[in-house]
């Protein structure tokens, strides 16, 4: 099976050597040609490893592919643990990648347009694209594969390598190559407290393993820190690790990048907030979560930072005009709300709802970029209007993955987010109650946010100009299969794979669980102990607070931006002046990016600054350096007085010290 | 048993060469420049028999070469390497290559001296990185000043007098010291061998003493804070070749000294003083981190990002003492040393890297100042390309050489101290930002002005120089284990060294680190 491993990890990374380093010499199509066969070898392979894992009972894979390095006798290895959790993300995205790889033929095809009249890096544009997405995927399969610590750092900071250059691939673009470094800065933040977690691990387990740190975990559980005044080894490291996650997958207050990522071209959007990189730290948690259940201050901690996501990051997308970034921030608070599962230690649930998420999110974005193509690259949703009558597929599957995202029963987000609510219901974590009340606040805005984009989108008068108005029509099939390809699982997948992930404990195989919960935080414990089939399960839904949440902002948008709309086109405008001063706290995104710009980025400078001028300039280049140059010169100054030249001077001095001695001696 | 005189080899050729090329003259400028490549690749290809014969089971001195030079006052013509020396003669053959390459076409001013310079510095520092006479080691220590004293002075920039002078001064004053320091160890050991240095039982005073006047010389050549301000100026006033071979292995050499002298010579004053060389590390890391980040020209933005890094070559040296008084630490000791060579070498090649890619800005528009460029890449997208991978090394990513040395420093230093790991770790966030920022404004944007627009690519010469090193980042961070088996056994003969307690029977009260127990001692129940 190691030969399968490394050829999941290594076609993505062969497809994207050769688009990138030979793109100008194969061209377009072979480009595509050679990465779209990389990474859909790569997702038959790891479909096929997922279906041996679901039906031949494959036995977990955990095994080095070479030593990195070996110093102080700890061992650093590259090598992979395949596990029923890593199998699911690998198919994943992978599958995701597929997709997000065709649609980039369509999306792509007529980049040259973006970039100035001779510059160079437009030339070979197209080819570099898919290289990096390509190179996008090996990464996050690195990460998603590895079996030590080492190696998820290698894949954590490699993905954000790629983000950097995908975020500002319109280089010639100030805001893009902007956004990329603020992306890759506020990454290096979160990564900053994960490389501290990494060496927290190393210290105290002795190894970067998983395997043995994880069965070293228990026995460490009662360790203290001497910090703080001692806090516990378990909750330092969890912290740690979570203050990279948070990087990662954008939680407050990090995720000031995710929005700006939208600055990249749609299909990495897609990538990035579907199945790569911001999954990456729900994947960690989960997969951490032998040590997240030894220590419930980093557990309570996880939770409320994704609450506060989950709900405040969706009500920032009520106020966004830009179709892209009303998605992004849906990502942000449906990233909340697997963190916030995460927190309530419902790990299946908060990958399940990674694993569905995947799936609409990337076709949401999909979608959104379909119709940005239509109308020619403006994202302003009060300029567009009525696209239903022509683009039915992309109308059609943007439907669907609307009500999947806002949790309509039977659909696959309904699932996975009622069984994260029913889970963080039951949690006796401190903050428990906060996370509960704002998730369930949260469905009525996801569903607020989610409609009011698809009516001012899809419904009611067309508001964009004449012009293109005519040139509307449906996009080409390279873009539209891809949108049906995805629209598949957004809408089956939950009803399938909840019985198994949550209920049935699909995750452990033999003896070797990724997913860990301690029985006093088994919050899922409840639903499997009512479970009676998914049926029921959506029929029991019908009666609770939370679908009558997502029912009624359904309803709600639909009476605003559609019924009423259509009479009074000016509605939207009214609503958000009515929420006065909240609707510009929204607007300004709470503050975040100013308070950062200024003081954050602003202070750095300034004390950058600061120390230049004052320390090396001044104190140490003008006081110490130039100034015992300085001090040599004036002693020297001084001595030169007595080396006049002048032959009578010496004649005198001779003379004077001659008369000096011979007192001297005589009166001695 | 006669054994091949390779590190006397290594030594002269590169010299004999270069006084061939200054025979030569100018001549016939093609010829010289042949004759120099010709000698640097001799000369490399010669190193890597080093790498092939070392055995990396030992820590005794290897290829060891002993002829009495000055027999009155002991003094010997004694060479030999180990697992610390070795890659680093290895590197200043490799760099001395990219090094003449660099200057093929740039240099028309007297190109034979320009490269005679540089073949005769390689040599000398090769000497310097094997001499096992302190003697010797200082003659060629002294002997290093003069070829780069011409290389500024006389291809340098507009300012290149005040800057070779404070070089010349700076580097001189630390090495007086150092001289001193060797002419007491030699009454004391009553030879000039350095690993007699090592064996010789030394009081607490003279330690400090000794440790402080190495400390002077070995400090401004990393160089540390607070004598850290001749590198930017020699770097914006050198040539490309001369901030290259200044950065990539001039700076290794006072990280070396602190390995061959100061600590295992003076290990409990080493240790007893660790606190400062630990302190001053961590201020190279974060506060020049910040000078970095308020640098306009880039030549000193990458010369205070070198400062930044070799921050933590030093803290991984001195780490090792804080982990063998901090009980609950374990191991450690020995990753923080292996981490901090790991990093000298890395940052020999990305630091030389970093230096040839402003170098080719440099030989086109004539400025460093960043402000002057903008959108590069659009006109030259495969230096672009080649900035920003070695931009990224710098930012220490995975993957790359960049990210090995500062991974493991990380880990050592963490295990001493919580504080000074955060400390340390902050170079995620600071290199990230000062090495990108200024690749935000130089390679990406909108082509900012005319020159800009004018700009060729790179010629296959450039292109070959810049493929190499990327190479060679490439493979160091994909595969550092090779490089880590040849130092380990050294390293850890280091390590055992230094932290054994060398203070006299009367001091041993003093002693923090651990005495070697008498035989009889331990054999008692």
């Amino acid at each position: 099976m190691e030969n399968v491993y490394l050829t999941i990890v290594l076609a993505p990374l062969v497809g994207a050597i050769v688009a990138g380093f030979f793109g100008g010499r194969i061209g377009r199509v072979g480009a595509h040609s050679v990465t779209i066969a990389g990474v859909g070898l790569s997702t038959l392979l790891s479909l096929w490893v997922l279906g041996r894992f679901i039906w031949a009972d494959e036995p977990v894979f955990d095994g080095a592919v070479y030593t990195w390095l070996v110093s102080d006798g700890m061992r650093f290895e590259v090598g992979f643990l395949v596990d029923k959790l890593t199998a699911m993300m690998m198919a994943t995205v992978t599958f995701v990648s597929l997709m997000v790889h065709i649609y980039t033929i369509g999306y792509m095809a007529d980049d040259a347009h973006n970039w100035p009249e001779g510059a160079l890096t437009g030339r070979n544009s197209y080819q570099r694209f898919f290289s990096y997405i390509s190179l996008f995927t090996f990464s996050m399969l690195m990460l998603v594969m590895a079996n030590n610590f080492m190696q998820l750092f290698f894949g954590w900071e490699a993905v954000g390598l790629v983000s950097y250059l995908l975020i500002g691939f319109w280089s010639t673009r100030d805001s893009a190559t902007f956004a990329g470094l603020k992306a890759f800065l506020v990454n290096r933040v979160g990564d900053f407290g994960f490389l501290l977690g990494i060496a927290a691990v190393a210290m105290y387990f002795g190894t970067l393993d998983y395997a043995e740190v994880f069965a070293a975990a228990p026995g460490l559980a009662g360790t203290e820190v001497a910090l703080f005044g001692g806090v516990s080894l378990m909750t330092l490291v969890c912290v740690l690790l979570f203050i990279g996650a948070m990087g990662k997958s954008a939680q407050v207050p990090f995720h000031v990048w995710l929005p700006d990522s939208m600055e990249g071209p749609t299909p990495i959007s897609a990538l990035i907030h579907a199945a790569t990189m911001v999954t990456a730290g729900i994947f960690m948690v989960a997969r951490m979560s032998p040590l997240y259940e030894l220590s419930e201050v980093a557990l309570s901690f996880v939770l409320i930072v994704g609450a506060t996501t989950a709900f405040f990051m969706g009500l920032v997308g009520l106020v966004q005009n830009d179709i892209k970034r009303v998605v992004a921030y849906s990502t942000l608070s449906q990233l909340g709300y697997m963190v916030t599962a995460l927190g309530a230690s419902a790990y299946a649930a908060g990958v399940f709802h990674l694993m569905t998420h995947a799936f609409f999110k990337a076709l949401l974005f999909l979608a959104a970029g379909s119709v940005i193509i239509a109308v020619h690259h403006n994202q302003d949703i009060r300029q567009m209007g009525g696209i239903r009558k022509y683009m039915p597929i992309t109308w059609l599957t943007a439907l669907i993955g609307s009500l999947a995202l806002i949790g309509f029963p039977g659909f696959s987000g309904f699932f996975s987010k009622d069984a994260i609510i029913a889970a963080v219901n039951q949690t006796e974590l401190f903050g428990g109650g906060y996370a509960a009340l704002l998730l369930t606040l949260g469905v009525l805005v996801t569903a607020l946010y989610s409609f009011r984009m698809y009516f001012l989108v899809f419904h009611g008068k067309p508001r964009m100009d004449d012009h293109t108005r005519e040139h509307l029509h449906e996009t080409p099939k390279v873009v539209t299969i891809p949108l049906v390809m995805l629209a598949i699982p957004s809408v089956f997948i939950g009803w399938f794979a909840i019985e198994p992930m949550l209920i049935n404990d699909w995750f452990a195989s033999g003896d070797w669980s990724p997913i860990m919960v301690a029985p006093e935080h088994d919050t899922l414990a409840h639903l499997r102990e009512h479970w009676h089939g998914q049926g029921a399960f959506v029929m029991h839904a019908l009666g609770t607070p939370t679908l009558m949440l997502a029912l009624g902002g359904l309803v709600f948008a639909a009476l605003v931006w559609w019924a009423i709309a259509a009479r009074k086109p000016d509605i939207d405008a009214k609503l958000l002046a009515l929420g006065g001063p909240l609707t510009r706290l929204l607007q300004n995104k709470y503050g975040f990016d100013d308070f950062n710009q200024r003081f954050l980025a602003g202070g750095a400078r300034l004390l950058g600054q600061t120390f230049w001028n004052r320390g090396d300039q001044t104190l140490i280049d003008d006081g110490m350096v130039n100034g015992s140059a300085r001090s040599v010169g004036r002693m020297a100054g001084v001595l030169r007085l007595l080396q006049t030249g002048y032959l009578y001077h010496y004649a005198i001095a001779m003379i004077v010290g001659l008369v000096g001695l011979m007192t001297i001696f005589v009166t001695l | 048993m006669y054994q091949f005189p390779l590190l006397t080899l290594l030594i002269w050729l590169p010299i004999v060469g270069g006084i061939a090329v200054l025979a030569s003259g100018d001549r016939s400028a093609s010829t010289s420049k042949w004759t120099a490549l010709g000698f640097a690749v001799l000369t490399f290809v010669s190193s890597l028999w080093l790498w092939f014969g070392f055995d990396p089971g030992t820590a005794e001195m290897q290829f060891a070469e002993r002829v009495a030079w000055i027999p009155t006052f002991d003094v010997y013509y004694a060479l030999g390497v180990d697992g610390i020396s070795m890659p680093l003669i290895i590197l200043t053959a490799f760099i001395t290559i990219f090094v003449v390459i660099a200057g093929w076409e740039v240099i028309s001013y007297k190109p034979s001296q320009y490269m005679a310079a540089f073949l005769i510095m390689e040599g000398v520092m090769i000497g310097v990185f094997s001499a096992l006479d302190a003697v010797l080691f200082y003659v060629f220590w002294e002997a290093m000043l003069i070829p780069m004293f011409i290389i500024i002075g006389v291809w340098g920039g507009p300012n290149r007098v005040y800057a070779t002078i404070k070089f010349f001064i700076y580097t001189f004053f630390g090495s007086v010291f150092m001289l001193v320091a060797l002419i007491y160890l030699y009454f004391q050991a009553g030879s000039f061998s350095i690993l007699d240095f090592h064996a010789l039982e030394l009081g607490m005073t003279a330690q400090t003493l000794i440790f402080i006047a190495f400390l002077l010389a070995f400090a401004v050549k990393v160089p540390m804070f607070p004598v850290h301000t001749w590198l930017p100026d020699a770097h914006v006033e050198a040539p490309t070749g001369g901030s290259v071979i200044l950065a990539a292995i001039m700076l290794k050499i006072g990280g070396y000294g602190f390995l061959r002298f100061s600590m295992p010579i003076a290990p409990d004053a080493s240790a007893a003083l660790a606190w400062l060389i630990i302190a001053m590390s961590l201020i190279a890391v974060v506060y020049i981190g910040f000078v970095a980040l308020a640098q306009r020209d880039m030549k000193k933005l990458i010369a205070y990002s070198s400062i930044a890094h070799m921050g933590f070559v030093t803290l991984g040296f001195f780490i090792v003492f804080a982990i063998v008084q901090n009980s609950t630490a374990g191991a450690g000791a020995v990753m923080g040393v292996e981490g901090g060579l790991v990093q000298m070498i890395s940052h020999g090649f990305i630091s030389g890297a970093l230096f040839l890619c402003v170098g080719v800005l440099y030989d086109r528009v004539h400025s460093r100042e960043i402000a002057d460029y903008g959108g590069v890449v659009n006109t030259m997208p495969w230096f672009g390309a080649f900035f920003v991978y070695f931009a990224m090394a710098n930012s220490g990513l995975p993957g790359t050489s960049g990210f090995v040395g500062e991974f493991m420093v990380i880990l050592a230093t963490f295990r001493a101290n919580f504080w000074w790991a955060l400390l340390a770790a902050t170079t995620l966030i600071l290199a990230a930002a000062y090495t990108l920022w200024m690749i935000k404004r130089v390679v990406f944007g909108p082509v900012a002005n005319d020159k800009v627009a004018a700009l060729k690519d790179l010629d296959r010469r450039e292109t070959f120089n810049l493929s190499a090193l990327a190479a060679v980042v490439l493979a160091l961070g994909l595969w550092p284990a090779p490089l880590l088996e040849v130092m380990h056994t050294s390293v850890e003969h280091l390590v055992t060294q230094v932290t054994t307690c060398k203070l006299p029977a009367e001091e041993v009260g003093a002693c923090v680190l651990s005495r070697p127990e008498p035989l009889a001692a331990v054999a008692q129940p």
